[in-house]
């Protein structure tokens, strides 16, 4: 199961096992992590489990489709080139060693 | 102030988010979230959906974990009803005996299902759709159901039916108004989904209600229709709107009409008592007048608003409403309110299966209906937080970029 590496805004470090075919934003809420909002629970519609991955890995996570495109244009913070949805990080075996870092805020 | 209590009267989605906003904004009293469902907070969206097709598990449907209200100092009790409100002594009293004192009181009570009046109504198989426990009730039922009516083609009904078909069953969707989704989109989205329902297989009977329901040995068999057709049955869903539980406000003498009634910040007539999410009816710019909305965003920006409140931060709820329906493989995606518009253009070819309708009252856009099309959802969402100043001729145009023109309006 590929562990992923969630980094909080103020350095700290939190490792979740994420199963293949889960999300980065389920793993997190499941485990009830600060930091990943996600309210409208995965279904691209409020843009509150923003994460930033890590920027070389970026190729081991699924292409961005064009609705979380759009989707990223609600972050509450800023949106950099590895901003991405968490939800729609469904995790594959590349996903071992995966780091996110949280952005400032979700809402 | 580290000895203020809140009661938040529901644990659904607004009696959640207020609960959790509360910390989070730094309030230091005491937190209390009451609910009578026996599980903890969870979401409502997937029971018509992926829950309710299998492809999600019940774990996926917990806001959070049950270990989060202990660490988050939120003092969460499930399975017991609060049954009266006394508004003197700032005290409630719950269905197990107990008692306790508030200084702030929310009511997030949420709505119920509202049940269809008909003899045979009470037969085995004949159910509704609000709850984990129906929605569990339902995906059981499925795995055996052949002939599915559903009564009432509003978003769960419709959303349920493509499960329903998708699951393999004989669909029949009858609706007493001619228009599908009806009071809430506009007359060419409730065509397409209409279509979209018949082509996977759905029959439907618009302008047709329930006469009573037949039932064999206490389950049901058969529907019969206000026009006199028999149509053969093993599972009835109802769902012809909901009931906003308001009894315990109106009881506390609080007024209630269309839900429990409060000013642009929430507050009820009581400036103690504060009401939010499916149960509220308030003002808000975006439908020129007083609403209740029944939507997660409204839910969790409403408990939000409350809390921010509670914290010291007053600020009026003015957010954008918006909503999503899945069905099939159809995303619709709603901002704004677009119930009134006297005027409406179609951005998109509905047959391409990607388009948006933007709706105008009195020359404004109001709200915009976007079927997998999430940009235009997007952009709709911006502009409607703005002045979107958006003429039909423009929206109506592909090659009119939306974005440039909310860079552009944003200048001004
Ligand atoms: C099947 C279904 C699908 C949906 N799909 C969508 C969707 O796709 N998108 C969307 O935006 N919205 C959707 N909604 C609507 C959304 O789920 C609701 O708007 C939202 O849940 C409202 O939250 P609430 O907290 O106001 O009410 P509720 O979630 O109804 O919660 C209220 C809670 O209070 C409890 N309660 C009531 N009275 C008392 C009392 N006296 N004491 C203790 N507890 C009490 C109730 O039992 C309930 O648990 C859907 C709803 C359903 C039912
Ligand atoms: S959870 Fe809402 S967009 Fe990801």
């Amino acid at each position: 199961m590929p562990k992923v590496t969630y980094v909080h805004p103020d350095g700290a470090r939190e490792v979740l096992d994420v199963p293949l075919g889960t999300s980065v934003m389920r793993a997190a809420v499941t485990n009830g992590l600060d930091g990943i909002v996600a309210e409208c629970g995965g279904e691209m519609m409020c843009a509150t489990c923003h994460v930033y991955v890590e920027a070389d890995q970026l190729d081991r996570t699924p292409p961005q489709s064009d609705d979380e495109k759009a989707m990223l244009e609600f972050t509450a913070s800023e949106r950099k080139p590895n901003s991405r949805l968490s939800c729609q990080l469904v995790a594959t075996p590349e996903f071992e060693g995966l780091v996110v870092y949280l952005p400032e805020t979700q809402v | 102030m580290a000895d203020r209590v809140v009661a938040v009267v529901g644990s659904g989605q607004a009696g959640f988010q207020v609960a959790a906003s509360l910390h989070q904004e730094g309030f230091a009293g005491r937190v209390v979230l009451i609910g009578d469902e026996p599980v903890p907070p969870y979401q409502r969206p997937p029971l018509s959906k992926t829950y309710l097709a299998g492809e999600a598990g019940v774990d996926e449907l917990w806001l959070r974990p049950s270990e989060f209200y202990a660490k988050q100092h939120i003092e969460l009790v499930c399975g017991d009803a609060v049954t009266g409100i006394d508004r003197v002594e700032r005290r409630l009293s719950l269905a197990s005996g107990l008692q306790m004192s508030w200084d702030h009181l929310v009511f997030a009570t949420g709505a119920r299902y509202r049940p269809l009046r008909v003899p045979g109504s009470e037969l085995d198989g004949v159910l509704p759709l609000r709850t984990l426990a129906d929605a569990n009730t339902l995906r059981q039922r499925l795995n055996e159901a052949r002939d599915v009516v559903v009564v009432g083609a509003g978003f769960i009904g419709l959303e349920f039916a493509s499960v329903a078909m998708a699951r393999g069953a004989n669909v029949h969707i009858l609706e007493i108004t001619h228009h599908p989704m009806g009071r809430v989109v506009s007359q060419t989205v409730a065509r397409f989904f209409t279509e979209a329902h018949i082509r996977w297989g759905a029959e439907f009977s618009l302008g047709t209600g329930v006469a009573r329901i037949l039932g064999e040995g206490g389950r049901v068999a058969a529907v019969e229709t206000t026009d006199g057709r028999r149509l053969s049955a093993d599972l009835v869903l109802i769902c012809i709107g909901v009931i906003p539980n308001t009894e315990l406000a109106g009881a506390a003498g609080l007024p209630v009409d269309n839900g429990i009634v409060v000013d642009e910040h929430l507050v009820t007539s009581d400036p103690a008592i504060f009401a939010i999410g499916d149960c509220a009816n308030f003002p808000t710019p975006f439908a020129g007048g007083r609403v209740r909305l029944e939507s997660v965003q409204n839910a969790v920006d409403q408990g939000r608003c409350v809390a921010a409140r509670l914290a010291g931060r007053p600020e009026p709820y003015e957010k954008v409403p918006w909503f999503w329906s899945d069905q099939g493989d159809l995303k619709l995606q709603i901002a704004g309110i677009t119930v009134g518009h006297d005027q409406s253009v179609v951005r998109g070819e509905p047959a391409s299966r990607s388009f948006s309708v933007f709706c105008y009252r009195a020359g404004r856009l109001i709200g915009v209906e976007s079927v997998n099309r999430t940009s235009d959802h997007v952009a709709a969402r911006r502009m409607l937080a703005g002045e979107p100043r958006l003429a039909p001729e423009q929206a109506a145009d592909l090659d009119y970029d939306l974005r440039a023109h909310i860079r552009g309006s944003a200048r001004h």
